[in-house]
């Protein structure tokens, strides 16, 4: 086996990264396990070990064989992997910005300014000059997404932080209040919808990842990856900010750059994820909280690991919304909801003197 | 080379909390400031670190205006204790002294031994990888020191002297603790730093202090040597109450018993 075990010195020395560092090997093998598992399971009963050994003997695929691997389920796979990825990290981020590990883009109304974002692509986009719309194209409804989400962002920890210091308080209320109104506009976009809209609105609220395709995977996987890979840049001020925003500047870090950084890649995270597939609780806050638990809340790690831990539990919970009532499909936010809610309150009540701290 | 404030103006919410004050610390010095509460002791400390800009004066560090140096060359040059400290989540006692190196450039051994030498430092050892919610008040006051100290470890450094701010460094600490936090910053200044500390216990500022300044509403009622300033009469005027200020000729301590005592 490879060398997880930490050296004894390390450890004394309060030392955490080596279980940081076990456990994202660990994940990462977690991530291609199910992933493997994931594309060989289906409603069609197409098996990748069967078509893999036909691939390895050198035999040609069938038609069918391609389409459902290729067509359906490789872009479901990678769109579970890419939404799951963003929405655990987008949630770490967010936490470690406020403070506070109750901080959610779904809790907090960013998931709700990203659906806003979204329903007004969709409801108003006919109104923009055909040479914008056709130059947006496919990336219109992911942009609005971002900018709804963003604005949300924006306005939430204006609304919570004075002089640098985040009440959770306000935190908590200011995103409930948020939330409401974004989707009191929602619901006007909505009933103003003609028939072709409220098809689209349907399809794409469903918060369900049946609609997985390469080309909403072109349009919103581009904006993911860029927020993935930026997110580690962010774990050395994330833990600095953990002392507060005048300590993190005492020690060096650009405070407002960070800031501004974590507002825009989570943003750019959440509303992407929420343009290809809806909205999808708990998996922000229970895998980057879980993760804490388990490794300490130092952002060198957790935000790398949240991210393969997020994207493994969201291949997870779309092979059990494809099974539980096969062959039709449940919407994956009740499932991850379903499992999520129970075990983020199990979490909360285990460790309340942390988190009252 | 030294740390020094001209004429600084500063209002918060309307009420003028820095009236003109000025100090200047010196390397090799131990600098307390003092005074009543409200008197603006920590909005001073807090200009001095660059977290607030005073709205008039001048703040230069070893010569450069820190307005200034850049983030990075200003934590390199000062280091600063705040008054509280919370932390959102639970880190442990390495992990938040290493964040005081984050903008060191150095080997992962390097700081290692950084951290582990400022623990033992502080009276800390062996107390790594204890968790920050687990701590008493006193013993996250001293984490938190560490993490301020590793941060200017070297009290002279190629661009001149290092600074250490504290802000009441020694608010929830007992006797025996005090002595060893006001015995550190002591050496830091005797190997060539620079210590400005707020204080309110004025028989250890008495004890340990080169320079005093006693500051009333925003303004320097007096500054100087311990001697010059910790007198009967500038501390019954800053205070408002009769103080009187008794000398232990044995060790140099300065005791202050209230009016009443007589």
């Amino acid at each position: 086996m490879v060398a997880l075990a930490p050296p004894q010195a390390y450890s004394q020395a309060g030392d955490r990264r080596h279980l940081g560092r076990a456990l994202a090997i660990w994940l990462g093998l977690l991530l291609i396990a199910v992933s493997l598992l994931s594309l060989g399971h289906g409603a069609s009963g197409v098996s990748a070990s069967a078509v893999m050994g036909d691939w390895l003997a050198g035999r040609d695929l069938s038609a069918t064989d391609r389409v459902v691997l290729f067509d359906i389920r490789l872009p479901r796979l990678l769109t579970a992997v890419l939404v799951g990825a963003a929405l655990a990290v987008s949630g770490a981020v967010m936490q470690g910005l406020f403070r506070n590990p109750l901080a959610d883009p779904g809790l907090l109304g960013v998931s709700a300014g990203a659906s806003l974002g979204a329903i007004a692509a969709i409801v108003l986009g006919g109104l923009l000059p055909p040479a914008v719309a056709a130059f947006a194209g496919w990336h219109l409804v992911p942009l609005a997404a971002f900018a709804g989400s963003w604005l949300a962002m924006v306005a939430l920890y204006a609304i919570a932080t004075r002089q640098g210091r985040t009440s959770v308080a306000t935190m908590l209320l200011a995103g409930i209040a948020l939330a409401a109104m974004i989707a009191a506009v929602s619901g006007l976009m909505i009933y103003r919808a003609d028939d072709d809209q409220l098809r689209d609105l349907t399809f794409w609220g469903l918060g369900s990842l049946a609609g997985a395709s390469w080309t909403k995977l072109s349009a919103a996987g581009p904006v993911i990856i860029l927020a993935l890979v930026a997110a580690p840049f962010l774990a050395r001020g994330l833990n600095g900010l953990a002392l507060g925003e005048a300590a993190a500047a005492h020690v060096g870090l650009r405070v407002q750059r960070i800031k501004a950084a974590c507002i825009l890649s989570a943003a750019a995270a959440t509303g992407a994820s929420v343009a290809i597939s809806g909205g999808i609780g708990f998996v922000g806050i229970v895998v980057p909280h879980l993760l804490r638990l388990i490794a300490g809340p130092d952002h060198r790690w957790l935000l790398i690991n949240s991210g393969l831990l997020g994207a493994s539990v969201l291949i997870a919970a779309d092979m059990i919304s494809r099974s539980v009532v096969a062959p039709a499909e449940l919407p994956i936010g009740i499932v991850t909801a379903m499992i999520g809610g129970p075990f983020f309150m199990w979490v909360l009540l285990s460790n309340r003197r942390v988190l009252d701290a | 080379m030294s740390l020094r404030a001209r004429s600084l103006h500063l209002s918060l919410g309307g009420r003028q909390v820095l009236n003109g004050i000025g100090l200047t610390a010196r390397p090799g010095h131990f600098s307390a400031i003092i005074g009543p509460n409200g008197s603006g002791k920590t909005t001073l400390l807090r200009a001095l670190t660059g977290e607030i800009a005073p709205q008039g004066g001048t703040i230069t560090l070893n010569g450069q205006p820190i307005d200034r140096l850049a983030p990075e060359t200003l934590a390199r040059r000062r280091a600063v204790l705040p008054q509280h400290s919370a932390l959102g989540f639970s880190f442990n006692v390495a992990e938040i002294v290493s964040i005081g190196l984050a903008t060191h450039v150095g080997t992962e051994a390097e700081r290692a031994r950084l951290i582990r030498a400022a623990l033992g430092l502080v009276g800390l050892p062996g107390h790594a990888g204890r968790l920050w919610q687990e701590l008493s008040g006193g013993e996250q006051q001293r984490v938190q020191l560490a993490r301020a100290l590793v941060q200017v470890w070297q009290p002279v450094g190629s661009d001149g002297p290092r600074w250490l701010l504290l802000d009441e460094p020694v608010s929830s600490l007992d006797i025996a603790q005090q002595l060893t936090v006001m015995r550190l910053a002591r050496d830091y200044a005797t190997r060539g730093g620079g210590v400005i500390a707020v204080m309110h216990d004025l028989n250890l500022t008495a004890m340990f202090a080169d320079h005093v300044l006693l500051m009333q509403d925003g303004r320097a009622l007096a500054e100087g040597r311990p001697a010059d300033v910790i007198t009967d009469d500038l501390l019954s005027r800053a205070y408002g109450c009769a103080l009187r200020v008794r000398h232990a000729p044995e060790d140099g301590v300065w005791l202050l018993p209230h009016g009443a005592v007589a």
